[in-house]
């Protein structure tokens, strides 16, 4: 409960309509996208602009209050449940499209934008932006900044950080900082724009955003291949590389999403198909007519057992329909979907596949993977019941084997989702101790007393890593 | 300060504690809710854009996925139901438009439905008219198909005989708020005859006949409609179908289990599959989006009586909306623009353009988002010779009618209007049709407060069509 001299303090700022603190409120503001991960607030807080934000920061710098900045709560890491209480900043309000600047291609926009309307907007004045999570319907350019979200096209555009090149944020303090510019090349001292971007709320309030714009491709071409055997499919996105090819998605689905997605939308895929390649190629026709021809030698020169290439718009859609169809289908298989996004080197992609099918034989548990083969940014899915303890036990068990097995491969334990608090105890088997001390020494820097979104990144204790030998 | 909950840990011992403290609202909450369906909520948000009250409010409570949270945090004791609580809950138009945007597939609008009916078991914070507009309907009105068609001819006398005019003049009206004003200037004529007091029950199909189809009439379609009801009639009959009108049908329900009456609404479930069945109709066809889509869940609706599943199951599956049934089984007659129509002056060779007469359409949520059904009346409306179909922007949002919403939630309603008639307004359409009657009213509201002075037409699809049917040439086209 927070203190009624407090409450009126920051209603005095931000009006009575927009501080809640009613049974409804703190519920609706307990959770965000992660399952099984739920915490209560003490209020909710609905800013309008960022002298509002940097007004609440100082009133809750004051009194020592945690303040966890939320856009839409769709983050998968467990990002915005306020673990530790205090205030939820929501940034709904401040949605806004400042600017697009045509002669530099920039726009500057407010963090409470949803992503999606952002893309419909720019793309109406010729323009592309391509960073495209998948909940781009409805998740924020805030929170896409502060989870440095991906999406499917991060192979030849990359993720959120590519495009963010200013920024204006609001410190614990209450101070406004000001990042970057309108600027293609910017040296001067540290890069806090890019130390912001993926931060997760753990540093700074972010306020405006300036993101980079770049002009869109002109046509796009869709492919689908099959393969019987995983380690051709995998060879098949290293030769894609190899020749010099960087496609605009290269997506990859395993035989047990396959079967998922087969029966979920009846497709008719053969289900002894142990990977599924589906290949976009971007950009002026000519270039893309070369690529996608030679993509298909190559697939076939791997021993595909299928290549279609679409020649239609309609034919492209129809092709997509297995991977588009991927997170529905196994969200459907059971109550609880659990989605995790190991990441390693693209070239160990079979390596890292197989043994997350070994870790989930081994537990005893159901992961079906699919994702991003280009960027080797898998999606390991558990589909489970957050009521069965027993089972959400072994689970966990065999993700911490999965991050482990990828850290082995020369990955990392998460590629576009976050650390946040699902994460943290696994951080330091990535960023060593000594990237955790230095870690530790910014979130001082910026945040003394350890008020922006308190308990994430950072785990109370790490995980001891076991490293497993298989022979 | 907060605590975490990680479920598996706490839930026992959170149901335990919680069943002997819990007040009589949240017990009966408890009871109701289905626990699997709150559980497959993974609340991804995925829903949040396809719902009408958040996009209008951006908060979090105001989506399926704030609401599904707490219905659970009710069930798992975290928080007790209060006011808000109940406020919240029937803030929900219940358009279910997060339903196909739910890539979990969880059945908000039977969570809704269950929250519903806890509360209105225990409520007593109805305001004045909205406590009277329930009674009069859910239990004196609609399940009563003779006391339909009484009200309706003293409602038809109350509009005929100068009462109407003599309530206006003496301000009246004024006694009642502001939105109850509104609606009831722009209702129809209403009839005492229905259409089986018009028709008789049976009708031949024109030429080879396809199959049989028992017609649903719907209560206020009956009485406000009947028309409409004539024409669907006529069109189902020249499309090749023989059409049968179970006489001892009544009211669908769908009035009283969106609004927690669930008790009522089996009992009419009941009394309908027993009336078709009787009839043997190989389709029950609904020309009310609102209706088809409960009488498509009669199943899930009757899903606890053992006795009545197979026969549920056996009407569900029959149900059909007459745009789909037209479309995917009829033979299509040929439909074309009204003399008159024709645009003389425009010489432009684009056929388009050329067309005098332009139309647009507002989905009927419960039609899309229940019964599927979105491409079927579109595909009718492009078929009609002479005339363009505009697609209006965000024609699958719901217009704020959503049952007797617009009587009960009238803020909330007539600020979705009038961002809906932004969009009709837009489109500057002659005629804006519409698949069901409370959306059909509920645009001609639109087209009155907010039309801006345009003289848009709202009509429903099938007398839109059913005026311009060439019958002659039915026969020859048949495919």
């Amino acid at each position: 409960m927070l203190d009624e001299k407090i409450k009126k303090e920051l209603i005095a700022v931000v009006g009575p309509n927009y501080f809640k603190d009613d049974a409804e409120a703190l519920v609706t503001h307990s959770y965000d996208g992660t399952p099984m991960l739920q915490a209560l607030p003490d209020g909710v807080i609905y800013p309008e602009n960022t002298e509002q934000v940097s007004q609440v920061m100082k009133i809750l710098n004051k009194h020592r209050i945690p303040v966890v900045g939320r856009g839409s709560g769709t983050n998968l890491c467990g990002g915005t449940v306020p673990i530790n209480g205090g205030i939820v900043m929501v940034m709904h309000r401040m949605n806004r499209i400042l600017e697009v600047d045509l002669e530099n291609l920039t726009a500057t926009v407010q963090p409470g934008l949803i992503t999606k309307s952002f893309i419909t907007h720019i793309e109406a004045l010729g323009l592309f932006y391509p960073p495209d999570p998948s909940s781009m319907a409805i998740s924020t350019i805030g929170g896409n900044i502060a989870e440095c979200s991906g999406g499917l096209r991060g192979l030849k555009y990359g993720t959120t950080k590519d495009y963010v090149i200013g920024l204006e944020a609001v410190l614990a303090s209450g101070e406004i900082l000001r990042t970057g510019g309108k600027l293609m090349k910017d040296v001067a001292g540290y890069d806090l724009t890019k130390l912001l971007v993926g931060s997760e709320g753990t540093l700074a309030i972010i306020t405006e955003a300036t993101l980079k714009l770049i002009p869109p491709p002109s046509t796009k071409k869709t492919m689908l291949a099959m393969y019987k055997d995983l380690n051709e499919a995998a060879r098949t996105v290293s030769k894609i590389i190899e020749n010099r090819i960087i496609p605009s998605t290269l997506e990859f689905l395993d035989n047990a999403t396959v079967r998922v997605v087969d029966d979920f939308a009846k497709l008719g895929l053969p289900l002894d198909m142990e990977a599924i390649l589906l290949i976009e190629q971007d950009g002026d026709q000519e270039a893309v007519d070369r690529d996608i021809s030679l993509i298909e030698a190559i697939c076939r020169g791997e021993n595909a057992h299928s290549v279609s290439v679409a020649e239609s718009a309609e034919e492209a859609l129809k092709l997509l329909t297995a991977r588009r169809s991927a997170f529905t289908a196994l969200a459907r298989l059971r109550p609880t979907t659990i989605l995790e996004d190991a990441t390693v080197p693209r070239s160990k992609i079979a390596e890292m596949v197989m043994e997350i099918n070994r870790i989930a034989v081994k537990h005893g548990v159901t992961i079906c993977t699919f994702g991003h083969a280009g960027d080797g940014n898998l999606h390991p899915t558990a589909t489970t019941d957050a009521r069965d303890s027993e089972e959400i036990h072994r689970v966990e068990a065999a993700f911490e084997e999965i991050f482990e097995a990828a850290i082995r491969l020369g990955g990392t334990i998460t590629g576009e989702h976050g650390v946040g608090l699902v994460k943290s105890p696994f951080l330091e088997w990535k960023v060593g101790e000594a990237g955790i001390e230095v870690m530790k020494g910014i979130k001082h820097a910026f945040d003394p007393h350890n008020l922006l979104n308190p308990g994430k990144i950072f785990a109370k204790q790490s995980r001891k890593r076991v490293v497993l030998q298989h022979g | 300060m907060a605590k975490t909950m990680e479920r598996n840990d706490t839930a026992a011992s959170q149901k335990e504690a919680s069943l002997t403290k819990l007040n009589p609202l949240a017990q009966k909450l408890k009871l109701n809710l289905n626990e699997d369906q709150l559980t497959n909520c993974m609340r991804c948000g995925f829903c949040l854009p396809a719902c009408p009250t958040f996009r209008e409010t951006g908060l979090e409570a105001e989506s399926p996925r704030g609401r599904i949270a707490l219905m659970k945090a009710v069930a798992d004791g975290i928080m007790s139901p209060d006011e808000v609580f109940e406020e919240q809950m029937n803030h929900c138009l219940g358009c279910r438009a997060c339903e196909p945007a739910c890539p979990a597939d969880v059945k908000y609008g039977q969570l809704i439905e269950q929250a519903r009916d806890a509360i209105e078991d225990h409520t007593n914070s109805h305001r004045w008219w909205v406590k009277s507009v329930r009674g009069v309907v859910f239990k004196q009105l609609f399940p009563k198909q003779n006391r339909m068609r009484l009200a309706g001819g003293a409602l038809q006398l109350y509009q005929r005989s100068g009462l109407r005019s003599l309530a206006r003049g003496a301000g009246l009206m004024k006694l009642f708020p502001e939105h109850l004003r509104d609606m009831e200037a722009i209702l129809p004529d209403a009839s005492p005859k229905g259409i089986v007091q018009r028709m008789g029950t049976h009708h031949r199909a024109k030429g080879e006949k396809i199959a049989t189809v028992g017609m649903f009439r719907g209560c206020l379609m009956d009485v406000m409609f009947t028309e409409t009801n004539v024409k669907t009639v006529e069109l189902l009959s020249a499309a090749g179908f023989e059409v049968i009108i179970p006489d001892s049908q009544g009211c669908c329900g769908a009035l009283h289990a969106h609004s927690g009456e669930t008790s009522g609404a089996k009992k009419l479930a009941r009394q309908n599959i027993e009336a078709f069945k009787a009839a043997n109709v190989d389709y029950i066809v609904s020309n009310a989006g609102g209706c088809g889509a409960i009488l498509t869940e009669y199943d899930h609706l009757l899903h606890e009586e053992a006795e009545w599943r197979e026969d549920a199951a056996w009407f569900a599956n029959r149900v059909i909306d007459i745009s789909d049934l037209l479309v995917r089984h009829g033979r299509l007659p040929f439909f074309s623009e009204l003399a008159g129509e024709t645009n003389k002056q425009n010489k432009s060779d684009d056929a388009a353009s050329k067309a005098a007469i332009r139309i647009t359409y507002q989905d009927s949520c419960h039609l899309r988002n229940v019964m599927r059904s979105s491409n079927a009346p579109r595909t009718l409306m492009r078929q009609v010779e002479g005339v363009e179909f505009v697609e209006m922007h965000e024609a699958d949002r719901c217009c704020g009618s959503a049952g007797i919403y617009n009587i009960t939630q009238p803020e909330m309603a007539g600020q979705l209007l009038e961002h809906k008639m932004e969009n009709a307004n837009a489109t500057a359409a002659h005629y804006l049709l519409t698949s069901n009657p409370g959306c059909l009213l509920q645009m001609k509201l639109g087209v009155q407060k907010h039309g801006c002075g345009t003289q848009m037409k709202v009509e429903h699809i099938v007398d839109f069509l059913h005026e311009r049917m060439v019958e002659k040439q039915a026969a020859s086209t048949i495919s």
